[in-house]
C-alpha cells in the first residue's frame, strides 16, 4: 500500500472496483472542517481586501517613508498608473472616478472578519495541533539536504507523489508558516499603524515601523508577497490537478490509487 | 416522542432563545453606551460598528500623537476645494472681520462668536499630523481653543449626544460624538504653524479631529449645533461623508 504520510486517520479504506483494468482507489479525509472554511472565508476577504485596496491605493499611488508625504514631497517611488484624484500628477490627461467611499467599507469590514477568522484558525491550529502535525517540517526534513531535495524537484516540475498529495512537502510547510505567522500578521499591523485612533492608543504600533507613510509602504510590499504567495499557491495547484486539489480542500476528502500488493 | 428528543429539544430551544436574546442585549447595550454610529445600516454597518465600538471602548480618552517642532512638514498641503463661494468670499474681502461661529441645540446659552472673541479665550496648540484618507499625510502646528472651552461656555445639556458642525461651503457638514466632542486636542483652529490659518488649509476657521482622518477636520466652520439625536440633519446618517459613501466615524 502507498505510504500515506502524516495523514489523518483514514475515513475508511474502500476498495470501490477490483477490476484489473481499474486501479483501486482509496477515500481519507485531508482536511478538518475547521481548516476548509477558514480557508475559504479568508480567500473571500482576501479578494475584497485586494479589490478594495487597490481601489484605494489609486487615489494615491505614490509611495513615502517615514511619517509625511504628499504630492509636494518628493515621494520613494510611484506605480506608472493614472489617479481618482486630480491632485496627484501622474501624466495621464484623465482622472479616474472616485472608488474610494465603497473600497474604504469593504476593505475594514473583510479586515475585521478576515481578523476574526485568523484568530479562530490560530487557536484551533495551537489546540489541536494542526501547526505542529501538519505544518511543523517533520524531524526527517529539518535538514538542508531534505530542503534542497524539494526545490530542486519543484525546479524539475515534478509532479507530486501519491504519498505528498495527503500531507506537504517542507517547503509548503515552511512557504504556510512564513504566509500565516509573519505575513499575515504583518498586513495587519501594517494596517493597523494606519489608523489613527488605533496609534493613539498604541503609538508604537507606527513609530516602530517608522512612521505612519513606512507603514502604508510596508503595507504594500507585504501586499505584493501575499499576491506573490496566491500566484504561486494557485500555479501549484494546477500543476497538481486544480478540481481535485480544490475538491479536496471543499470535501475535505481526497481520492488516491492505490498500488496493490 | 422520548425523553430525550425532548429534551433534545427543549434544550436547542432555550438555547436559541438564549443566543436571539443575548444578540438583542448586546445590541441594547451598544446603543445605551453610544458604541453605534448613525450610518450602521447596510450590509456595510457590521464593519463599521465593529470599528467604532471597539475604539470607543479601548481608546475613548487617548491622546492623538504629537511631534516635536522638527518634525514639521516644510510645505503643509492646502489641497484642492471647489472655488469658494460668494459668502465667504466676501467675508474674506473684509479680512473675515465678520466672520462669526454661531451656536445653538441642546445648550443653556446660544450664542454667536466672532474670531476676535474666540481669539480671547486661552489659547492652545498641538503639533499633529493631518493624515487624508487618500494616504497623504503632513504635520502642522495647530493653534486655536478647545472646542471643549466654548462648549462649557454655552453649557451643554447633559443628554447631549453629539455635536454638529456646518462650513460656510453649501452640503459640507460633520457630526462627532461627545468623546471626541470634549476631548482636549479637538480644536477650533485660526492659527497654524505660529501664524493665521491659511485659506487653502481651512482659515480662517477649522475644525480639528487629529483622532480621525483629514476628512473630519472639516474647513470654514460657521456653525455648531448640540443634538441628541442625528437623525434630523441630512439624510440622518450623521454628516454629509457617509451620503457621499463614505464612513461617518474616520478614527480607522
Amino acid at each position: 500500500m502507498a505510504e500515506l504520510g502524516s495523514v489523518q486517520a483514514p475515513l475508511g479504506v474502500g476498495v470501490l472496483r477490483s477490476a484489473s483494468a481499474i486501479p483501486a482507489t482509496m477515500v481519507s479525509s485531508r482536511h478538518s472542517v475547521l481548516v476548509r472554511v477558514t480557508h475559504w472565508i479568508i480567500t473571500l476577504c482576501f479578494f475584497a481586501l485586494l479589490v478594495s485596496g487597490v481601489e484605494i491605493l489609486i487615489s494615491h499611488p505614490r509611495f513615502y517613508w517615514g511619517e509625511t508625504g504628499t504630492v509636494l514631497t518628493t515621494p520613494v517611488f510611484k506605480l506608472p498608473i493614472p489617479s481618482s484624484r486630480a491632485l496627484v500628477p501622474t501624466g495621464y490627461g484623465y482622472v479616474l472616478p472616485d472608488q474610494n467611499g465603497w473600497s474604504r467599507h469593504l476593505h475594514f469590514e473583510a479586515a475585521w472578519i478576515l481578523v476574526l477568522t485568523g484568530l479562530l484558525y490560530a487557536i484551533f491550529g495551537f489546540f489541536t495541533g494542526h501547526f505542529r502535525k501538519n505544518l511543523l517540517p517533520g524531524k526527517a526534513d529539518r535538514s538542508w539536504r531534505a530542503f534542497s531535495t524539494a526545490i530542486a524537484g519543484h525546479l524539475r516540475f515534478q509532479r507530486p507523489t501519491e504519498a505528498e498529495a495527503q500531507s506537504y512537502n517542507v517547503l509548503q510547510r515552511l512557504t504556510y508558516l512564513l504566509v500565516i505567522f509573519v505575513l499575515f500578521p504583518l498586513i495587519i499591523w501594517t494596517g493597523l499603524a494606519m489608523s489613527p485612533t488605533f496609534v493613539s492608543a498604541l503609538p508604537s504600533t507606527v513609530t516602530l515601523l517608522g512612521g505612519r507613510q513606512s507603514a502604508r509602504t510596508l503595507h504594500f510590499f507585504v501586499t505584493v508577497a501575499l499576491v506573490f504567495f496566491l500566484l504561486v499557491h494557485v500555479v501549484m495547484i494546477c500543476l497538481a490537478g486544480f478540481w481535485g486539489r480544490t475538491r479536496t480542500m471543499i470535501t475535505g476528502r481526497i481520492r488516491t490509487r492505490m498500488e496493490r500488493t | 416522542m422520548t425523553d430525550l428528543s425532548r429534551r433534545k429539544m427543549i434544550i436547542s430551544g432555550l438555547a436559541a432563545t438564549a443566543g436571539v436574546s443575548g444578540l438583542g442585549v448586546a445590541a441594547h447595550l451598544a446603543e445605551k453606551y453610544g458604541l453605534v454610529p448613525p450610518d450602521h445600516g447596510g450590509i456595510y454597518g457590521l464593519g463599521e460598528t465593529l470599528t467604532y465600538a471597539s475604539q470607543r471602548l479601548l481608546a475613548r480618552q487617548s491622546l492623538a500623537r504629537e511631534f516635536p517642532r522638527s518634525q514639521i512638514s516644510n510645505r503643509p498641503l492646502a489641497n484642492q476645494i471647489a472655488p469658494p463661494s460668494e459668502a465667504f468670499r466676501r467675508l474674506q474681502a473684509g479680512g473675515f472681520i465678520d466672520w462669526r461661529l454661531s451656536v445653538d441645540g441642546m445648550v443653556d446659552r446660544p450664542g454667536s462668536f466672532s474670531l476676535a472673541q474666540l481669539k480671547t479665550y486661552p489659547s492652545r496648540s498641538q503639533i499633529t499630523e493631518v493624515a487624508c484618507e487618500e494616504g497623504w499625510s503632513y504635520i502642522a502646528e495647530w493653534i486655536g481653543v478647545p472646542l471643549s472651552h466654548v462648549l462649557n461656555l454655552v453649557g451643554v445639556h447633559p443628554q447631549a449626544r453629539y455635536v454638529v458642525y456646518f462650513s460656510i461651503e453649501p452640503d459640507w457638514w460633520d457630526s462627532m460624538d461627545m468623546a471626541d466632542a470634549m476631548h482636549p486636542q479637538t480644536f477650533l483652529t485660526y492659527g497654524m504653524n505660529g501664524d493665521e490659518l491659511p485659506v487653502g488649509n481651512g482659515g480662517p476657521l477649522r475644525m480639528r479631529v487629529p483622532r480621525q482622518l483629514g476628512y473630519k477636520s472639516v474647513k470654514f466652520i460657521t456653525h455648531l449645533t448640540v443634538t441628541d439625536n442625528l437623525k434630523r440633519f441630512g439624510k440622518g446618517l450623521g454628516s454629509a461623508a457617509p451620503e457621499a459613501g463614505y464612513a461617518w466615524y474616520a478614527g480607522i
